[in-house]
């Protein structure tokens, strides 16, 4: 206690002599803000909002047909693309689609250390923009190619009521709050 | 230690300042992290700029201004087609005013989160904003009135807002001397019924006071449900060189009215139908569009007709402060003349009346005793006092002007429990619920009204200074300072969790009402009616539709009317047309807003998104032809050429 009495009048001494030295104002600088708790560690993937239409992420997450594609996209800590403003175009393999691929390869992509070759594969199925079904006829009658994350451009077909986009088909478009989701039966590979 | 305090106290003013950091780390207690929210909003009123600001305590971290009183330009309020009307007056468009005294609904006495009222000072008016969305939903000027200073004053179960005049004007108001002001001059005081669904506003009536100054007031509590207290000066009636001819009465009064006599008096019929003019603005969430009602007649009683309806309560020297403790019995009255603080007691009023314990009367109303009224008197507290609030402890909170400082003392003994200087000369004070029956006793904000050298100066003009005391503990102590917009005076404040769940994140595209909503794509276009051309469009991330338009000319009036169809939260988009004379919307989502563009110029203008909405968000532009005002040029548009 002794001490602790001791402490204080030592800082209070300081302090006496810092603000009696006149023209310094700063003499808070002595005090230490606690350290701020990491608060929001998990980004705006976090945010509870029940509100809102679903975004992409959101929508996905509820799809029984898309748990490979959410497992990968959380493996390759992308989850926070999915949830910003965007817009974005989402093009959505089916778990059936990364079945397709040849054994083993889904195990590897989600490995920790193939993190960034996974990040990349799964950006390669977004576009920035919102193409829904009609979108997406509009890009392949005006000859246009779609411009993905990655910096690829994929070609749309229209083949009577078939849409593909980069060799794979389209099943289903769902709109959501930040863009649009594609569904498609195939993982689109370069 | 002893040695080192003197050595403090002899610094002069560092030492004062400095004093805090005997108590440990001042910072910590202010200190919100990042990410977490505040524990308590605080509302404080944005004086002659018109609004009123929002920021969160114990951090100071402002959050929004709205536009209450004034033109704002963040998102067009006044300026738009759907809330231009909720500035007209009776004397026509008043693009902003002087906002004073906010104050928040209350259920039993107790904030209740639903609403925050505000008064406009000098065209006379109340307002009514949401805390749900935190807008301006409503506005009623109110006629007889001048000066609308002992306003906006919530009744325990938000039955009235009470608002005072502080000029005595002509009643109704006429061409006559000035010099015939003594016995001629009126006071009104008016009470708005409110709604308790809706919030909405009903001017009820008004009562006509004699012609003094009426300067604050409070609402009674708990056992004084049903009254409403008014401080006054200028009980000397004068009207030139008020400094001196109204600071001539030793004492001033505090009137106290029944109100609920003058609703049983109405409900007789004992009233007086008047003449007379005032507007009455209405938002509709639905249509999100507002309307202006011009109303023809108000209802008035007479108190020197009406005993039992008003009585006045000697009080020293010109009253400002006028507070009701939060057991409702003590009445505290701040002769601002005065070093002392006078508390009438409710009780004692209340025996006065009963026998007659009277000192004669004003104009017809009875002057109750002083010595038959008062409880007890806080003694040389300080210099100027100004406002009172309560801790729910047991204890006051006095502000005083000129002494600078927010002095504690304890209701019941009057003692002085503690004072901390303020920087400097404090105005009012808030703690989260002090004028109601529970105040949330942690936090104290005082109101300053000099800022000097506080913060970084800014030429001329400074930021106006608040500071926040904890009172959690036997002293107050000072642990922030933070700068505030406009003048504030008065402010209100409430726990977080309160109003928290209560927010609207955004407008239900489904239930927009709005006559020119545009719920998708396939709605939108240009329509013409002579020079008058409706454009519907609608935006979303990251296009307008349509984005090119032409068949403009010069000389017509066009109407933007926009509808931002998103449906996710935070997700605003704004438009701004070069040459528009009202510049700019800023949309939320799910709503509809228009903004008026007359062009004047041949030639091809862009517009685009003011709100940075997405990652194409520098995408989200357009363009309008515009041809000369004798042209040909077909009436279209297109988005993407489709």
């Amino acid at each position: 206690m002794k001490n602790l009495t001791f402490r204080i009048a030592a800082v209070l001494l300081c302090y006496v002599m810092i603000s009696c030295s006149g023209g310094q104002q700063n003499t808070e600088s002595t005090e230490s803000a606690s350290a701020a708790p990491d608060s929001h560690p998990k980004g705006q993937a976090s945010v509870v909002d029940d509100v809102s239409a679903k975004n992409i992420l959101q929508v996905a997450a509820s799809s029984d047909a898309h748990t490979t594609l959410v497992a990968a996209v959380q493996a390759a800590a992308i989850e926070h693309v999915l949830v910003n403003a965007g817009p974005l175009t989402v093009f959505a393999p089916t778990n059936a689609a990364f079945d397709a691929l040849p054994p083993g390869t889904v195990e590897d992509l989600l490995k920790p250390e193939n993190k960034s070759t996974l990040a990349t594969i799964l950006t390669r199925h977004a576009a920035p923009g919102s193409f829904n079904l009609e979108g997406l006829k509009k890009e392949a009658r005006k000859g246009r190619k779609i411009y993905m994350a990655t910096g690829d451009y994929l070609e749309v077909v229209v083949d009577g009521d078939v849409v593909t986009v980069g060799g794979a088909t389209v099943v289903a478009t769902i709109p959501t709050s930040n863009g649009i989701i594609n569904v498609v039966d195939k993982v689109i590979l370069p | 230690m002893a040695a080192i305090l003197v050595a403090v106290a002899s610094c002069g003013q560092n030492g004062d300042k400095n004093a805090g950091v005997l108590s440990g780390n001042l910072a910590e207690r202010s200190f919100v992290p990042p990410g977490e929210h505040d524990e308590f909003y605080a509302f404080i009123s944005g004086g002659f700029s018109g609004q009123l600001a929002v920021y969160g305590l114990p951090s100071g971290r402002l959050f929004k201004v709205i536009p209450v009183y004034s033109l704002d330009a963040e998102k067009a309020y006044g300026f738009n087609e759907e809330t231009k009307p909720m500035l007209e007056t009776s004397f026509g468009t008043i693009p902003w005013d002087d906002s004073h005294h906010p104050d928040l609904s209350q259920t039993n006495g107790e904030v209740d989160g639903r609403w925050c009222f505000i008064n406009a000072n000098n065209t006379p008016r109340i307002a009514r904003i949401s805390l749900s969305t935190f807008e301006t939903e409503e506005i009623i000027e109110l006629p007889n009135s001048a000066g609308n200073h002992s306003s906006s004053f919530v009744t325990e179960n938000t039955e009235y807002i009470v608002a005072g005049t502080r000029f005595s004007v002509p009643i109704p108001q006429r061409d006559m001397p000035i010099d015939d002001y003594k016995g001629n001059f009126k006071g009104a005081i008016s009470f708005i019924k409110i709604d308790p669904e809706t919030g909405r506003f009903d001017l009820s009536f008004q009562i006509i006071m004699p012609g003094f100054d009426y300067d604050l007031a409070h609402p009674g509590r708990d056992k004084s449900h049903g009254w409403m207290f008014f401080s006054t000066y200028n009980t000397e009636e004068a009207n030139s060189l008020m400094e001196v001819n109204a600071s001539q009465n030793d004492k001033d009064y505090i009137a106290a009215i029944n109100w609920k006599k003058a609703e049983e008096l109405i409900a007789e019929g004992k009233f007086e139908t008047m003449p007379t003019e005032y507007a009455h603005n209405v938002w509709d969430e639905s249509t999100q569009m507002s309307t202006s009602t011009m109303k023809k007649e108000v209802r008035v009683l007479d108190p020197g007709k009406n005993p039992g309806l008003v009585y006045l309560l000697p009080t020293p020297k010109s009253p400002h402060g006028c507070d009701v403790d939060p057991t409702g019995e003590y009445i505290i009255g701040s002769g601002k003349l005065s070093a002392s603080l006078t508390a009438h007691s409710f009780t004692k009023m209340l025996d006065a009346i009963e026998n007659e314990k009277f000192d004669g009367d004003a104009y017809g109303i009875p002057i109750i005793n002083y010595d038959d009224v008062v409880a007890g008197v806080v003694q040389q507290a300080g210099l100027g006092p100004l406002h009172t609030e309560f801790d729910g402890k047991g204890n006051g909170y006095t502000t005083f002007f000129i002494s600078s400082e927010v002095v504690k003392w304890k209701v019941g003994t009057w003692e002085v429990l503690d004072r901390q200087p303020t920087y400097y000369s404090v105005g009012h004070l808030m703690i989260p619920g002090g004028n109601s029956r529970k105040p949330f006793g942690k936090y104290l904000v005082a109101l300053n009204k000099i800022t000097k050298d506080r913060y970084l100066p800014t030429g001329p003009e400074l930021a106006q200074s608040a500071q926040l005391y904890d009172i959690s503990g036997d002293k107050m102590e000072l642990i922030l300072d933070f700068p505030t917009v406009g003048e504030p005076h008065y402010a209100a404040g409430a726990p977080a969790d309160l109003i928290k769940p209560n927010q609207l994140r955004l407008y239900q595209l489904e239930e927009n009402n709005h006559p020119y909503a545009t719920k998708n794509e396939k709605e939108t276009g240009v329509t013409r009616q002579g020079n008058e051309v409706h454009i519907k469009m609608t935006t979303i991330r990251s296009h307008f539709a349509p984005d090119n338009i032409e068949g403009i000319k010069v000389g017509d009036k066009v109407y933007w009317h926009v509808t931002n169809l998103e449906q996710d939260y935070d997700v605003p988009h704004g438009i701004a047309m070069i040459g528009a004379n009202t510049s700019e919307l800023l949309i939320m989502p799910g709503q509809t807003e228009t903004f008026v563009w007359e062009p004047k110029k041949v030639g091809v203008w862009p517009f685009y998104c003011t709100d940075f909405c997405s990652a194409l968000h520098q995408e989200m532009q357009g363009y309008v032809r515009v041809s000369p005002k004798n042209s040909n040029v077909e009436l279209k548009w297109s988005l993407d050429g489709e």
